[in-house]
């Protein structure tokens, strides 16, 4: 029998992520390597981007509405997409593996007793049969990986797979499915923002510190490139646990593992555990007096002097070239 | 109220990744295995709850072979009360672990358990809440704040951009993130102690594979790039190359 894939989105604040439509339109290329079927669905209340799913190459979606899925629920969406895939006989499910998808995906494969794969870089159809990449020890090592199990359950990795998006598609059919109860055993009740800052684990550009910015007071130099760049500010485990910046900025193996399209490392020797977490960046920036640093053997430009005369020169030198 | 806490027996961080004759697994010479970083704040929330509460008796329940009784006795000299080795000498994937905690967790009757947020092994961060689905019970994961009053559950979990406040209650499975609590160290007297509490040794629950490893390998290597200069003369050109040759400013 033919297989029946189901992209299960995420939204928030009524909005559709742009994570869950890349997703979603991996699953329809791999619904056209596997001869499968494709759907979408998305648990919430109103959802205003609904019908942008067709740009993806998904032609149906279904909104499994109550107005208490506007936040999430690890045991009302749990139960209600569930439900949902179980009675329409959906044998893959695929989610993006952002903080949603990667709580969500585990309570899905347990109910579907479907295997669970996550965090997945590269999927690869071969015998009919999806082969899976993902990134181990934070990135030092990568496994390819299959699903066993009859039913699978998949994440795939954020800003990995480029979404073709077909902006002239003609609207998807929309099924609402009214929810009559959501098991609200556990809640989200409220969301508290970082304030005004820009995550590492989704920021395109991201400027981080090490050590070698010798003491918290001289973080400003950092935060000042990171806002003519428009970029996150991140840290090094031992900035972190010295209690000069907050552990949710720290990159590496027991941070967040994050791949930017440009990484500026500024007095980062490069510990492995730090490389690991960002080493697969697009462009890595070095910038330590230590030529011998090993964070100078993964930078593709580097700069080999003092960072406190060298950061605000760089940071005069974007504003202008941005300004121009 | 029994507390159960797993722990995860792991290279260290700062361990070079070798590919092993199986081609599928992590060459294991030479590498230093440690307790699991994010088990260490599982464990400080277990014993801190416990202390809350004024009695009560804390767990370490870990999978693997032998040699994780060394991260069951960096448990217990923590304070943790007792250990449970589940042994298993082979790889086992997520589904086959959070089965055979599972049992285990069953078997205590813990209404709280805590682990870490992932191993920093396979990174799968999945385990607590297959676990907890497996037993029905609640969990939140990625928490970096907690409170707990009776049966009633406060956590706080860590998602884009900020955090997410979650209500729940008992029974519930707790994964734990680095910033909830700051692990205590072992002292001289923990580790004696340590020494003569009791681990007890178990066969896991058997399950049934859904996953195959087929393959591992290193990521291909970065080329190492240019030295652009020595000082702030530089950074015209760093500028210059970011936005013509990378084109991402």
């Amino acid at each position: 029998m033919a297989n029946k894939i189901l992209a299960v989105l995420e939204q928030r604040e009524g909005l559709i992520k742009k994570s869950s439509f890349e997703s979603a339109n991996t699953a329809a290329s791999l619904a056209k390597d596997l001869n499968a079927s494709i759907e979408a669905v998305v648990a919430g209340d109103a959802i205003n981007n609904i019908n942008d799913i067709s740009k993806y190459n998904v032609q149906k979606i279904t909104h499994l509405k109550n107005s208490d899925l506007l936040n999430y629920s690890a045991s009302g969406y749990t139960e209600c997409i569930s439900k949902f895939a179980k009675d329409n006989g959906f044998d893959i499910l695929i989610l993006s593996n952002t903080a949603m998808g990667k709580d969500l995906a585990p309570r899905l494969s347990v109910k579907l007793e479907a295997g669970c794969v996550v965090d997945c870089v590269k999927s690869e159809v071969s015998n009919n049969e999806i082969i899976f990449s993902r990134p181990i020890y934070a990135g030092k090592a990568l496994v390819e990986v299959k699903l066993v199990s009859e039913k699978k359950v998949i994440t795939l990795r954020p800003n990995v797979f480029k979404a073709q998006v077909n902006e002239s598609a003609s609207a998807p059919e929309v099924a609402v499915n009214e929810i009559s109860s959501v098991n609200l055993k556990s809640r989200v009740t409220s969301y508290k923002k970082a304030e005004g800052k820009l995550d590492v684990s989704e920021a395109d550009i991201i400027v981080s510190g090490g050590r070698g910015m010798k003491g918290p007071d001289n973080f400003h130099l950092v935060e000042k490139l990171a806002e003519a760049l428009g970029a996150a500010v991140g840290a090094s485990r031992a900035v972190v646990d010295a209690g000069w910046r907050p552990h949710g900025e720290q990159v590496g193996q027991t941070g967040k593992t994050v791949s930017p399209t440009l990484y500026v490392a500024c007095g980062i020797s490069g510990a492995i555990q730090h490389l690991a977490g960002m080493s697969s960046s697009k462009y890595i920036v070095a910038i330590n007096k230590d030529k011998d640093a090993p964070i100078f053997n993964v930078a593709d430009y580097g700069i080999t002097g003092d960072i406190f005369e060298v950061l605000p020169a760089l940071t005069e030198e974007v504003k202008k070239v941005k300004q121009s | 109220m029994k507390i159960v806490v797993c722990v995860s027996h792991v290279p260290d961080t700062a361990t070079r990744v070798k590919v092993g004759s199986d081609g599928k697994t992590i060459d294991p010479a030479g590498v230093t295995y440690v307790i699991n970083p994010y088990d260490e704040f599982a464990v400080e929330e277990a014993l801190k709850t416990k202390e809350k509460l004024g009695s009560g008796e804390v767990v370490a329940v870990s999978l693997g072979g032998d040699s994780s009784k060394e991260t069951i006795r960096k448990a217990l000299a923590m304070g943790v009360d007792s250990g449970v080795l589940l042994k298993d000498d082979n790889y086992r994937d997520s589904t086959g672990v959070a089965k055979a905690l599972s049992e285990e967790i069953k078997a205590q009757e813990a209404q709280l358990v805590f682990m870490g947020k992932q191993s920093v092994d396979y990174d799968n961060s999945i385990v607590g809440q297959l676990t907890a689905e497996l037993l029905d019970y609640n969990c939140v994961s990625v928490v970096v704040k907690l409170d707990i009053d009776g049966e009633k559950v406060v956590a706080e979990r860590e998602v884009e951009g900020g955090r997410e406040v979650v209500e729940t209650a008992l029974p519930v499975i707790i994964t734990c993130q680095k910033g909830l609590n700051e692990p205590r160290y072992a002292s001289l007297k923990g580790i004696m102690a340590a020494k003569k509490k009791p681990i007890d040794e178990k066969a896991p629950a058997e399950y049934t594979p859904t996953s195959e490893i087929i393959s591992m390998k290193l990521p291909a290597g970065k080329q190492p790039g240019r030295i652009i200069g020595s000082d702030a003369s530089a950074v015209s050109e760093l500028v210059r190359l970011l936005k013509e040759e990378a084109k991402v400013i």
